[in-house]
């Protein structure tokens, strides 16, 4: 009774007693879901347009965030060190597409997907073969102070974070919807085969969504990077992308992003009010069987195409 | 020209039914199981069996444990660490809280509790596949570990939260704790992974793996012509986790001597896949190859450089390793996306015919 109590009633008065601490948490929990949802775009733009679950996008995120810090710590200004770091991360798209996913085209998905583990490996290999190890700090000006509505503290750099993944989120829809890439990249995305015969080429728009992949990692690993520091975790962190991805559903932009945010508050929520009744650090899992219990009742994810299945 | 199958008639269905119809693989299977079971421990340094042949094995027994899930049923896992935690600990539970039990009906039991654990996780494949099943395997991996770092009961409120694992004999021999003598712990380990190797060829070419096969190449035809998807994928569940549960009951007791989770973190979890699509799905002999592969080639990787006398700094070491390891990958996914056991098959088909080609 006492344990059922304290499941069901003791964390919901906690809530009532003190709402600007809820809220506070709630805030902060969207902040972390925002990032989250920065690493999910990248998932997904991959996902839609070739079909590879892209595993190394997380090592993607600290590939860009080392190189980024990595030129800003050899003198450059910002405005320099972004784009080259851009032409890295597009370079290093050019290099995926010709080197390894040409060569295993018509493969199975388990091919590919483990043919990006093994380019995860290398990229976490070879970013620290050229910048080291060591944990780097980045500062690119994002304002640290706190603003207080009430009680409400909320940190600026998160809602810089916020704005930033906003304004790249309308950025995309609007690619994606008014160029004429991104209708050949919608084209590629539905229908590999009808976009090949309508003369779209396959490669060239493989090399662009991974271009643009790659720079939604860069934004990823900046903001990441800034808050804290450029270093291994970075990848650990976006492999809670994941569950993210099954929340939204994996061909979905706008999933990626609720299903973000929801991640990000429910693993905050319930570390606060209902970690502690399990000894703590339930945030490591409980995205995961949150998402694993969700796959019940909607296994598409909350904006996937309705999965259809013909023999 | 030596390898052949001319002059090797079959009289019976039963010779025709056997796991190795042609006369000339049967003995070099022979072979290759006695050279590891009375040549290797006597030649062998204790290095050699401590710390590259007992790992290798109990790796083996992993590896054909997720073949057995994703090379012949079809179902992706990334939480095959959590599965040989719950093994590593159930066996540590089971074994001090029954002293006297002997430690392969320890194993068993630890097995079993794994299953139980592999079907609890494998409910969701009923609705759901492919990558979206992966993700939420993962789910395994994160609670289990968590739930025993977390609950000190598994660990016996051991202080340090890393219990050593207890001496256990076989036959009066120690095959348990470091005190053990490694070619004790090597053939224990040995006997243990040809007999589960058996067992899966076994399962695998029966009905119950014609069930897992059919759920592989199409569910939904599978399902119309009678086959039901609720019992082939929870099997293939609960057999793939009582081999991984096995897997990680060695793992702590026969080889790293203690119990502890950094032993079977996600990183685990990768390696066996690895193993498992390097070795070749659906192939119970492309899981040992593909486990000493993966196992040897950072060895290899670390030696190599003092064989030519370079001096490299250790982190380079490292970074050089991860570096090459992806490229590994991928050029053996590029080159044979099928595994090494499809290499062995084709180095079979040229022999047959060697040397003269037509």
């Amino acid at each position: 009774m006492d344990m059922l109590y304290n499941i069901l009633i003791a964390p919901f008065l906690e809530i009532a007693k003190s709402p600007s601490f809820f809220a506070e948490v709630v805030i902060g929990g969207l902040m972390s879901g925002v990032m989250y949802s920065l690493v999910a775009l990248g998932f997904v733009l991959i996902f839609k347009a070739s079909g590879v679950f892209n595993f190394a996008q997380g090592v993607m995120v600290l590939f860009a965030a080392l190189n980024f810090s990595g030129l800003l710590d050899a003198g450059l200004s910002i405005w320099l060190a972004f784009p080259l770091t851009v032409l890295i991360m597009v370079l290093l798209a050019w290099c995926i597409e010709r080197l390894v996913l040409s060569k295993l085209v018509n493969q199975q998905d388990i091919i590919l997907f483990m043919a990006t583990i093994g380019i995860g490996y290398f990229l976490q290999g070879f970013g620290e073969f050229l910048w080291t190890g060591n944990v780097r700090k980045l500062d690119v000006g994002i304002p640290q102070d706190a603003w207080f509505f009430g009680d409400i503290m909320i940190q600026q750099s998160d809602v810089f974070a916020a704005v930033v993944a906003g304004i790249l989120v309308i950025v995309l829809a609007l690619f994606f919807q008014y160029t004429r890439i991104g209708r050949a990249l919608r084209a590629v995305a539905d229908d590999h085969q009808a976009a090949m015969t309508v003369g779209i080429p396959l490669r060239s728009i493989w090399l662009i969504v991974w271009s643009v992949a790659g720079f939604v990692a860069l934004v990823a690993g900046i903001m990441w990077g800034s808050r804290v520091g450029v270093q291994f975790s970075l990848s650990v962190i976006a492999l809670k992308a994941l569950p993210v991805l099954i929340l939204g559903g994996f061909t979905s932009v706008p999933g990626a992003i609720i299903g973000g945010l929801i991640i990000g508050v429910g693993e905050k929520v319930a570390e606060i009010y209902w970690g502690p009744l399990f000894g703590g650090a339930i945030e490591e899992w409980f995205a995961y069987i949150l998402a694993m219990l969700f796959l019940f009742f909607r296994p598409q994810g909350l904006f996937g195409e309705r999965i259809i299945e013909r023999v | 020209m030596f390898y052949r199958e001319a002059g090797d008639f079959k009289t019976t269905y039963k010779a025709d039914q056997a796991i190795f119809p042609i006369a000339l693989d049967r003995w070099f299977v022979v072979t290759v199981v006695l050279v590891f079971l009375v040549v290797v421990p006597l030649l062998a340094s204790n290095y050699m069996l401590e710390s590259i042949l007992t790992p290798v094995l109990i790796l083996s027994i992993a590896a054909i444990g997720l073949n057995i899930l994703t090379g012949y049923a079809g179902q992706l896992s990334l939480g095959t660490g959590g599965f040989m935690a719950t093994g590593a600990y159930m066996a540590y539970k089971i074994s001090t809280a029954f002293p006297g039990l002997n430690i392969v009906f320890v194993l068993i039991a630890a097995g079993l509790c794994a299953a139980l654990v592999g079907i609890a996780f494998g409910v969701p494949s009923l609705r759901i596949k492919g990558f979206y099943l992966a993700v939420t395997t993962l789910a395994a991996q994160f609670f289990l570990l968590w739930l025993f770092t977390r609950v000190p009961w598994f660990v016996n409120n051991s202080i340090s939260g890393v219990p050593t694992a207890p001496p256990r004999k076989v036959f009066g021999f120690l095959v348990s704790s470091a005190d053990s003598d490694p070619i004790d712990r090597y053939l224990f380990v040995f006997i243990i992974t040809v007999v589960l190797a058996l067992v899966a060829k076994n399962l695998a070419r029966s009905r119950i793996g014609r069930m897992w096969m059919a759920i592989r190449d199409m569910d939904i035809a599978a399902e119309i012509i009678g086959i039901r998807p609720l019992t082939s994928k929870l099997t293939a569940f609960a057999i793939s986790s009582f081999y991984c549960g096995i897997a990680g009951a060695l793992w702590s007791f026969a080889y790293i001597n203690t119990v502890e989770p950094t032993a079977f973190d996600i990183n685990r979890s990768f390696e066996i896949l690895f193993m498992v699509i390097i070795g070749g799905l659906g192939s119970i002999l492309g899981s040992f190859l593909g486990a000493a592969f993966i196992f040897l080639f950072p060895i290899l990787l670390n030696v190599m450089p003092g064989w030519f006398g370079l001096e490299i700094s250790v982190t380079l070491v490292t970074q050089v390793e991860l570096m090459v390891f992806g490229g590994m990958m991928i050029f053996f996914l590029i080159v044979e996306p099928h595994g090494l056991a499809r290499l062995w098959s084709i180095g079979k088909e040229k022999l047959r015919l060697w040397p003269f080609p037509h």
